[in-house]
């Protein structure tokens, strides 16, 4: 994974202390909070429901067994012992005091790690696929692409008073594991004529208003991804909507524009931009590509798993996925224990998989934005032992992509945006299908919840959508069913009126009964979904 | 370089209308929903190109000033209006070299902001060398 | 009444104002009545305070009880963590903010 040379510690420190002033400034009554805000939220710093909460970026959600044990450290020194893994593979800290931002800043800067736009109106936290490395089907890593995209975003003199936040994703697979179509900018890496290029698509997201990010250019020659990206943030920043925060997403400018419009500004933009040589040359490429070199993996390593331990071979049938080096597997761990908080791990869990990671996964993890951990690299001799760690830590619910691994953000618990808490229903679902068995016979079930419109659950993209709204002043959910984040990328379309908390769980399992009813063989509920429309499942849940 | 700006014995800034209907201004304003490259034909007839920002939260007048800088413009780059020296170190890299606050600066402060970056990542209108570049030459 | 909360500037900890002072306790908040801004205002130009406003609530056997739930989670602490909210002893205090 990338290092910092000087230049990225000098940076990153130049930040902190830019920041540290910004604080001391503050706290004097030198700028006033109106003037404070932007600046805050630029280094990840929110001012949340029960104190400031601090986002933490994990780039293209890659770390090493430091890093993540400094962000045990921080949950433990600083905050409440405890972190939360977010959708967009970065960690949050709840109980953060504005007087020790700076401190924490320092402390993450000694690891290779930032606060450095998590938030605010500029260009976000690179994401990507959580097994890029790892995953046979990828034409090509990824992360070296997110990564020249960080350093590129960073500190934008230009993109730093966009219109709204913007979200960038990076992919190199046809299996979308990123929900790449749902990001302001979408990046697919694909091989035509024996080159790669990259598939730009842009305008999608969720919130209020969700879109699907047409395709804007297919094939933009690698060596210009960087001017066409630029182009298409400087239109965005000059013609962006100012006068409505909740049209202000480039989504709504391409909706309003047109995808082809919108094609015919960033083009001759590009022209005028590819003149200025903003392009790093191959050689930066490749120096940051060698940094994601494949690991030194054994490929006569042994194939064979002992299923004989029945818990074990479920967890392994479930959670362990192929890797594309013989002898090895990618190893999810799932964050999503049933009636637990999704997402949350504490400062002991996190150093415990900081220490499999170094023992077993190359000394590497990912953050998926399912909220989930990844060891992309473990050898099968090794699941048993990482198997049994898990286990013993609460970490090895065997669950990934059934119902019980709910994507749902903090919500009203935990955040002053939302209309509605989330977390109770999620826990409420969970325990409601808390049988694994049965969770096997639904199979693949992505549900999704989100606390209000901003949608930071993603639940338009959910198999399941619940979204939290605020009914006279009581709270009521929304039921959608039918979206999806992965490469067959749809929106959910809404069942009919909302329930409440007891309600809503009610409903879902009205719905999962009629899946079973209906499905043909192999069909996931959303394939069924698909086939047979609303028609039979509003029946069911309304009769 | 950097100066605040009082505009006594000044030539007035003319809106872009005006400008672009009068054939002897030598400097102009420009409002954060105008065109910059509206001036592109017209930038040797001008000394002063004064960008209004009137919050600090808009930021269109930072593409504005790199698309000027982009077109061969040399003359006076200004930003005025809800300017807060947080603000400063990305203004002057996108070309801007005066300023004109609406609440007055403190000195130091501007000086710590303009010094507080040793390098950066990428090419802008500052002419600075971006990180790639000094790591390949 | 009318209730005056916000967060510590430093701590970002919610507090209420208790007519003379700030306060981590919900217990100990006054009814600001009619003079609500001019002591916001006050207030939060002293640092305080900070993104101060002021909230509906009813007084009750138990002392003020906000009028929106989200401000009865900011009282207390999140429905999900009772062992970190401010009564972590308390079986009762989630129903009180439900």
């Amino acid at each position: 994974m990338y290092k910092y040379d000087e230049y990225d510690h000098a940076m990153v420190d130049a930040r902190v202390a830019e920041f540290s002033d910004q604080v001391r400034r503050r706290l004097a009554g030198e700028i006033t909070e109106d003037q404070f805000k932007p600046l805050r939220l630029m280094n990840g710093l929110y001012l949340q429901l029960h104190a400031y909460m601090l986002r933490v970026a994990v780039p293209y959600g890659t770390l090493d067994s430091r890093q993540m044990r400094m962000l045990a450290h921080i949950a433990r020194k600083y905050d409440r012992d405890y972190g939360h893994f977010t959708t967009r593979q970065n960690i949050q800290y709840n109980w953060i005091k504005l007087e020790d931002a700076p401190a924490i800043l320092q402390d993450l800067a000694s690891v290779e790690m930032h606060a450095i736009q998590t938030s605010g109106n500029c260009i976000r936290n690179i994401s990507s696929d959580q097994w890029a490395g790892a995953a046979a089907d990828e034409i090509t890593d990824p992360r070296p692409w997110a990564e020249l995209l960080r350093q590129w975003s960073s500190f934008h003199p230009e993109f730093s008073y966009l219109p709204r936040k913007f979200k960038i994703a990076v992919i190199a697979a046809n299996e979308d594991r990123a929900a790449m179509r749902l990001h302001d900018i979408g990046i697919q890496i694909v091989e035509k004529d024996g080159q790669h290029g990259a598939a730009f698509y842009v305008g999608g997201g969720m919130g209020r208003t969700p879109m699907i990010a047409p395709l804007i250019k297919d094939f933009v020659p690698l060596d210009d991804m960087l001017s066409y990206a630029e182009a298409c943030l400087r239109v965005y920043n000059r013609y962006g909507r100012r006068d409505n925060i909740y049209k202000a997403r480039i989504k709504i400018l391409i909706h309003e524009l047109g995808a082809d419009e919108y094609r015919r500004q960033v083009e001759e933009e590009f022209k005028h931009v590819k003149s200025l040589g903003i392009d790093p040359p191959k050689a930066e490429f490749d120096r940051i590509a060698a940094q994601f070199a494949p690991p030194p993996l054994d490929a006569a390593a042994p194939d064979a798993i002992d299923r004989s331990d029945p818990d074990f071979a479920v967890w392994v049938d479930q959670n362990v996925a192929k890797h594309k080096v013989p002898g090895h597997a990618i190893v999810n761990i799932s964050l999503k224990p049933v009636g637990g908080i999704p997402g949350d791990a504490s400062s002991a869990q996190i150093d415990l998989m900081a220490d499999l990671a170094e023992k077993y996964s190359q000394d590497e993890l990912r953050v998926t934005h399912a909220q989930n951990i990844v060891l992309p690299h473990v050898r099968k001799a090794d699941l048993y032992a990482v198997w049994q760690a898990l286990d013993a830590a609460g970490l090895a619910t065997p669950n990934l992509d059934l119902i019980s691994d709910i994507i749902a953000c903090p919500g009203l618990d935990y955040c002053s945006l939302a209309n509605a808490r989330s977390i109770p229903v999620a826990q409420k679902i969970a325990t409601r299908f808390s049988d694994l068995g049965r969770q096997k016979e639904l199979g693949e079930l992505k549900l999704k919840i989100s606390g209000c419109i901003n949608a930071c659950g993603h639940h338009h993209a959910g198999h399941i959508g619940i979204l939290g709204v605020d009914r006279k002043g009581t709270e009521n959910y929304q039921l959608s069913l039918g979206g999806s984040g992965a490469e067959d990328v749809s929106l959910g379309t809404i069942t009919g009126p909302g329930f409440d908390e007891d309600g809503v769980v009610d409903a879902i399992e009205r719905v999962t009964d009629k899946y079973l009813e209906t499905r043909t063989e192999g069909e996931r509920f959303v394939d069924t979904f698909r086939r047979v429309g609303m028609a039979p499942f509003k029946e069911a849940i309304y009769g | 370089m950097v100066e605040h700006i009082h505009s006594d014995g000044e030539e007035p800034a003319v809106t872009l209308d005006a400008f672009l209907s009068q054939s002897n201004a030598t400097a102009v304003r420009l409002e954060p929903d105008e065109d910059a490259r509206a001036l592109i034909p017209h930038l040797d007839r001008l000394a002063l190109i004064e960008v209004a920002f009137p919050k600090f939260r808009d930021g269109r007048g930072y593409s504005s000033a790199r698309i000027l800088r982009e077109a061969g413009y040399v003359g006076e780059l200004r930003a005025q209006g809800d300017v807060l020296v947080d603000q400063i170190a990305y203004m002057k890299r996108c070309g801007f070299d005066t300023f004109a606050p609406e609440k007055e600066l403190n000195s130091a402060d501007v000086e710590a902001a303009l010094a507080r970056w040793p390098e950066h990542y990428q090419g802008a209108a500052d002419g600075a060398v971006p990180i790639w570049k000094l790591r390949h030459g | 009444m009318k209730l005056l909360t916000g967060n510590d500037l430093k701590t970002g900890f919610v507090t209420w104002w208790t007519g003379a002072d700030w306060s981590l306790h919900i217990e100990d908040a006054a009814d600001v009545g009619e003079h609500g801004e001019a002591i916001l205002a006050a207030e939060e130009g002293a640092r305080r305070v900070n993104a101060p406003y002021i909230i509906n609530g009813e007084q009750t056997a138990d002392g003020p009880r906000p009028a929106h739930i989200k401000d009865r989670i900011r009282a207390l602490g999140p429905t999900v963590r009772p062992d970190l909210t401010l009564k972590p002893a308390d079986p009762a205090a989630g129903d009180w903010v439900i």
